[in-house]
């Protein structure tokens, strides 16, 4: 059977350039990047500070503020616990906000629970932030500020440039969580007064369990006091022998995106817009989810009104996206992202999350919207809510058992 | 996850997908769930002068195994008098298309429906009778 990828915000797959590169890491240059007394370590060392400059290079860093990790779920528990650890004494508050991955609000949660106080902003229906109300919460006892770059569900942007800025006034370290933008949107993280960035290898083409905290060194120094303790590698902030394969890997797919940073997050665009267009001039009551135009490239998140997000899958199961629908979590709970927009529990059922990748085609995307716009309208045909607003009754004014 | 093979034919192929005349006296309907959980199943069914089901008809809102519940629980109900209906139980549904712990809720509703569809249809009949205190159904 056919099988189409569009689950690219999830992961992605390896760019075979990539893995070429990873190659001879494991079986020919194995060594130990910290082993100083033979080839076999200088050669890995080597392959380290490539793959370090590779990174730093894409977001307008110097190689020695970059620290490799096991990937971004990691950098930003460093990055959060590390400056609480090292700067608690100055300050107790910490600012994020709602729609933030679990990997920024959890290592929240856990600091609130140590005696920080945590303020999480609420989002716009577009899923932004207000940088004024972002101002307005910052205290003297505020000492870090972490809003991510590029929502993973539905793909909004955030003003990351005026949030930098109203860190910088402040004296405030401000940390995003990058993994959506990295190597799809031009970062320079002096411009926009990013101190803390995390990122992530598999959401690039790059491997699994491999990512990076861009650490700033001047203008301030930020400082983490580490999670794992050991070695003193990475600058002490991250103990454990380097995983050499996965830095090449890592460092090769930064490098790629720089290549194509010209004409990828266009050509992604394109392919995003021909799959949202080709969809809303075939099916009335389809809604958009996050900003329309600040958004990333990759990222599509569609509500198909009167049907549920699980069974439009099953629908078309020869195409892996993903649901912000209760059935698909394990929580029963729809997604917390589109609540935060004030999208309505049943359109946060009716959700689908398309996200595109290079290796996706317009002759894939065109099947795509055939398979979807006929699903929809079968389910739709199986709907009694369709059916019930198509009678015109106001589907709000129902009163529903509840179950 | 991975559906059993049940709820994928079900699924593909829905038995008894459609309407009947909400307002035919023969005819009771119920509606359960609400869309803001993310399952309503409505499930109608019509009944002869014996109050034998002679046909039935259900449209579902919800993932593929409340779907598949609903268009099992439409063929079950067929031929069945409405006491014989009443007797239908979620765990039989459950067990006929294998639903994982997750899924349990859809077959519960799936019975929730039937019953509703028959305390709607025999409020109808025995209106004349004046037969006091029969639930009313979900939606107004
Ligand atoms: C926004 C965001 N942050 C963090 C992560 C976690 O990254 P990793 O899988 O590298 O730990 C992801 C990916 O799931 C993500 O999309």
């Amino acid at each position: 059977m056919r099988r189409i990828y569009l689950d690219n915000n999830a992961t992605t797959r390896v760019d075979p350039r990539v893995l070429d590169a990873m190659l001879p890491y494991f079986c020919e240059q194995y060594g130990n990047a910290a082993s100083r007394s033979h080839a076999f370590g200088w050669e890995a060392e080597e392959a380290v500070s490539r793959g370090r400059e590779q990174v730093a290079r894409l977001i307008g860093a110097g190689e020695k503020e970059i620290i490799f990790t096991s990937g971004a779920t990691e950098s930003n528990n460093i990055a959060i616990k590390g400056v609480a650890a090292m700067y608690g004494d100055r300050g107790k508050h910490i600012i994020t906000q709602v729609t933030e991955h679990k990997a920024v609000i959890d290592p929240c949660k856990w600091l609130e629970q140590r005696g920080f106080r945590v303020t999480f902003l609420p989002v716009d229906r577009n899923g932004l932030v207000d940088v004024e109300q972002l101002k307005d919460a910052m205290t003297d006892d505020t000492i870090l500020v972490s809003i991510m770059y590029a929502n993973n569900e539905i793909g909004t942007i955030q003003p990351i440039g005026e949030i930098g800025r109203a860190c910088k006034e402040r004296g405030v370290v401000f940390h995003t969580d990058a993994v959506q933008a990295f190597g799809k949107v031009p970062i320079d993280v002096n411009e926009l007064g990013i101190d803390l960035l995390s990122c992530s290898a598999h959401k690039i083409h790059g491997p699994k369990g491999i990512g990076a905290l861009y650490v700033r060194r001047k203008n301030p120094r930020v400082r983490c006091e580490p999670v794992i303790h050991g070695g003193g590698h990475e600058r002490g902030m991250r103990s454990g022998t380097l995983n050499v394969p996965g830095i090449v890997g890592l460092g090769r797919a930064a490098e790629l995106c720089g290549e194509h940073r010209d004409t990828e997050p266009a050509s992604l665009a394109k392919l995003r817009d021909r799959l949202k267009d080709g969809i809303f001039a075939q099916l009335d009551e389809v809604y958009l989810n996050g900003h329309e135009t600040q958004r990333s490239a990759s990222n599509l998140n569609l509500s198909f009104a009167y049907v549920e997000g699980e069974s439009l899958m099953m629908g078309f199961k020869d195409i892996a996206v993903s649901s912000g629908s209760a059935c698909t979590s394990a929580s029963l709970e729809p997604s917390y992202v589109l609540k935060a927009l004030g999208v309505g529990d049943e359109l946060a059922h009716s959700s689908i999350r398309f996200s595109v990748s290079r290796f996706n085609t317009e002759e894939e995307i065109d099947y795509v919207i055939e398979r979807v716009v006929e699903t929809v309208r079968r389910l739709r045909e199986l709907s009694p809510l369709y059916e019930m607003a198509r009678e015109g009754v106001d589907l709000k004014s129902v009163q529903w058992s509840a179950h | 996850m991975a559906y059993g093979d049940k709820v994928i034919d079900h699924f593909e192929h829905p038995r008894n997908v459609g309407s009947l005349d909400k307002n035919d006296e023969h005819v009771g309907t119920g509606i359960v769930g609400a869309p803001e959980c993310g399952d309503v199943m409505k499930l109608q069914i019509q009944v002869d002068e014996n109050e034998r089901i002679v046909d039935a008809k259900f449209k579902t809102f919800g993932c593929g195994s409340a779907i598949a519940s609903s268009s099992l629980a439409t063929e079950w109900v067929k031929g069945k008098t409405l006491d014989e209906a009443l007797e239908i139980q979620n765990t039989e549904i459950v067990k006929e298309l294998a639903l994982p712990p997750v899924k349990i809720h859809c077959s519960v509703l799936a019975e929730d429906a039937i019953r509703a569809a028959i305390t709607d249809v025999k409020r109808k009949l025995h209106k004349s009778d004046g037969v006091p205190g029969a639930a009313t159904e979900a939606v107004k």
